[in-house]
């Protein structure tokens, strides 16, 4: 054992301890946003899941003049209420369409009410104590099971919980999101290009910049305000429609796509500029051919992010009122349509547990459709991205 | 210090020479400051001209005179006339964009554009309508190709991007992609300062070679490499235009203090 240490430092004791407490606590505070994370998921997909299947009865069904007149008679009492009555209500179209089940009595099975659906997953229910033997009954014979929910993926909004579907959302946002993108997109990367390369540097682009940075920080509901004068009050476009939404959408992200573009532009070193210049070529000979190129992954990374908060965004539509009850497909851009985000919105007003299972089912298509533009972003910036 | 002077394939002084670019009292302001004070030179066709001087004295400055690629910077104000032949450049009816087409550039930093060896060749002829795509072009390719010194090493690897080559390849590639657009000048700012001993020889070369078909305007910090290659040089300091001579009395005799000191290393 040697007795003088040539390293030895006093300070080094309470140093490390320094270090310890910092790595502790960066540590906690990782920790803790992980543990929200992870709650928020399973949160998410416990409560979701479920709203991907919906329960269904077999039971037989009478089919003739006199239930097609008045369809609660199709059913025999004790089970009437545990139909859905979207089923009663369509009935006799079904009925009129196929005309071979007439005056026959057939075990089918049909859609089943939301309060027995809640109460087959073990959810907050109203049956009565009657109607739950019934069930239990029904249960042990096999005539009552969950299936998939083709409704929710195949219709719109209704107002008869087990009747509602996210698709008239769905292709809302997607009719939406494309007038978005068909608006900011170009006139975004145009006037990055312009600010970056065309405009003179001076007071008027440094005004330009600082307005164009504090626009992407302005809060989104005021885009709708502004959508609203605009678009509504001032052009006349309709109401709730996709593009209105998508003009207004456009609107918020604008100021984001000019940035990204900016910032990609900025970055195509300026070597591949001069060497360019130097031959003897245009502007827009070097832009298109040169600089554009090299911004580009830059440019659609930003872009994809801006659309994808966009996409997101709910606040700014209230304000166009897309946010409302909307049952059809939309199958144009001026007809009124709702968004995925308004949609879940909506829903999570509503009292009914089924409802409130198809918010979280509804936040799962959503989550996964923005992660997947934000897969895409980081793809194109790899896929583009050009070594040097 | 002793200069190995080039004279064997050296233009003959006096013979005839003729003018290609004329700066006459040329002041150039980056916003407030001055950069050039007065450059008044004449520099002489199918010759090598030099430019040297201590960092920062405006070489670079004055070479980006000479095609208007200080029209770039903004703030820059120029004032005073460049003739190439027998045109101000600066006059209002002239086009930045043509003159950078006959007056071309090659730059310190190799900088091919991130396309194929063809492409960073053929693009440029092809946007000046020199020739079309097809056989014309390749033929301009392999030519210029060749001109750089270049073509044996990637007559194979045309559809390579030209940022794998190595670093003086790259050079070269770049030196070919200049002449392609024919020029009749070619400004080059310390072209081998980035490259090994061994590519610097080889663009050495080329310059000797490609003297013949155009005006070469170099700027260089190797005194060495002035002495080897050059016709004249010129020294700058400080804004200024010091001495301008052919190489060999500038080396040799220089008139000036300055000049002397600073090419026998004795500051600078
Ligand atoms: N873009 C610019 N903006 C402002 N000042 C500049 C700019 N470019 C050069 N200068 C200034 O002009 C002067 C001359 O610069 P220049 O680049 O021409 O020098 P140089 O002789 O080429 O130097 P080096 O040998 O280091 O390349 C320097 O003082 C420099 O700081
Ligand atoms: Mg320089």
């Amino acid at each position: 054992m040697s007795t003088h240490n040539p390293f030895f430092d006093p300070t080094l004791k309470k140093r490390h301890l320094a270090d310890k407490i910092f790595k502790f606590v960066a540590l906690s505070a990782l920790l803790i946003a992980v543990s929200f994370l992870v709650i928020f998921f399973t949160d998410i997909i416990s409560k979701g899941l479920p709203s991907y299947k919906q329960a269904y009865v077999n039971l037989p069904v009478t089919y003739n003049k006199d239930t097609v007149a008045d369809s609660s008679y199709a059913i025999d009492e004790e089970h009437y209420e545990l139909v859905s009555r979207a089923w009663y209500r369509d009935m006799p179209m079904y009925a009129t369409a196929h005309p071979e089940v007439m005056n026959k009595t057939t075990k089918e099975w049909v859609l089943a009410d939301d309060e027995v659906d809640q109460y087959l997953k073990g959810h907050a229910h109203t049956l009565t104590d009657e109607q739950k033997v019934v069930v239990d009954k029904m249960i042990k014979e096999g005539s009552v099971e969950l299936q998939f929910n083709s409704i929710f993926f195949s219709t719109g909004d209704s107002k008869i919980p087990e009747n509602s579907g996210f698709l008239s959302s769905v292709v809302g946002s997607i009719l939406t999101i494309f007038i978005c993108i068909a608006f900011a997109f170009p006139i975004g990367v145009m006037s990055a290009i312009y600010l970056e390369e065309f405009a003179k540097q001076g007071k008027v682009s440094t005004f330009l910049e600082i307005n164009i940075n504090n626009l992407a920080a302005v809060p989104s509901i005021l885009f709708g305000l502004l959508g609203l004068a605009i678009f509504i009050n001032l052009f006349g476009m309709p109401r709730s429609s996709a593009l209105v939404g998508g003009l207004t959408l456009g609107l918020m992200t604008l100021p984001v796509i000019i940035v990204a573009g900016r910032t990609a532009l900025r970055s195509v070193p300026a070597s591949i500029r001069q060497a360019a210049y130097g031959l003897g070529l245009t502007k827009w000979q070097v832009v298109k051919d040169h600089v554009l190129p090299l911004g580009m992954p830059g440019i659609l990374t930003g872009s994809i992010i801006g659309i994808a908060r966009a996409m997101g965004e709910t606040a700014p539509l209230i304000i166009v009122g897309m946010i409302a009850f909307i049952p059809d497909i939309p199958t144009s851009f001026t007809q009124a349509s709702t968004v995925m985000p308004a949609q879940i919105f909506t829903w999570a007003g509503m009292p009914e547990g089924a409802y409130v299972e198809r918010v979280s089912g509804a936040i799962m298509i959503l989550l996964g459709v923005l992660l997947t533009m934000n897969a895409l972003a980081i793809y194109f910036r790899k896929k583009y991205e050009i070594k040097w | 210090m002793k200069f190995d002077i080039k004279t064997k394939a050296r233009t003959p002084i006096n013979a005839n020479r003729q003018i290609k670019v004329q700066s006459e009292d040329l002041k150039l302001w980056y916003g407030q400051k001055q950069a050039l004070f007065g450059i008044s030179m004449d520099i002489y066709k199918n010759s090598i001209t030099a430019l040297i001087g201590p960092s920062g004295c405006g070489k670079s400055t004055f070479l980006r005179c000479l095609n208007r690629m200080n029209d770039l910077i903004t703030g820059v104000n120029v004032d005073g006339k460049v003739i190439i032949d027998g045109k101000n450049i600066y006059d209002r009816d002239v086009d930045e964009v043509s003159v950078r087409k006959k007056i071309g550039m090659v730059f310190q930093q190799p900088n091919p554009f991130p396309k194929s060896i063809y492409e960073n060749v053929s693009y440029a002829p092809i946007k000046h309508g020199i020739v079309k795509k097809g056989s014309d072009c390749d033929e301009l390719v392999e030519n210029s190709l060749k001109s750089a010194g270049l073509w044996n090493e990637v007559k194979d690897i045309l559809k390579n991007p030209g940022t794998g080559l190595s670093g003086g390849q790259q050079q070269r590639l770049c030196i070919a992609r200049t002449i392609a657009v024919k020029p009749e000048v070619i400004l080059m700012d310390e072209p081998t300062s980035a490259l090994d001993p061994i590519s610097t020889e080889k663009i050495e070369e080329l310059m000797i070679e490609l003297r013949k078909d155009f005006t070469i305007i170099t700027v260089t910090h190797n005194m060495q490499q002035a002495a080897r290659v050059s016709d004249y040089t010129a020294f700058f300091h400080l804004g200024k235009l010091i001495e301008y001579a052919d190489t060999e009395s500038i080396f040799v005799n220089p008139k000036i203090k300055q000049t002397e000191d600073y090419i026998t290393g004795r500051f600078g």
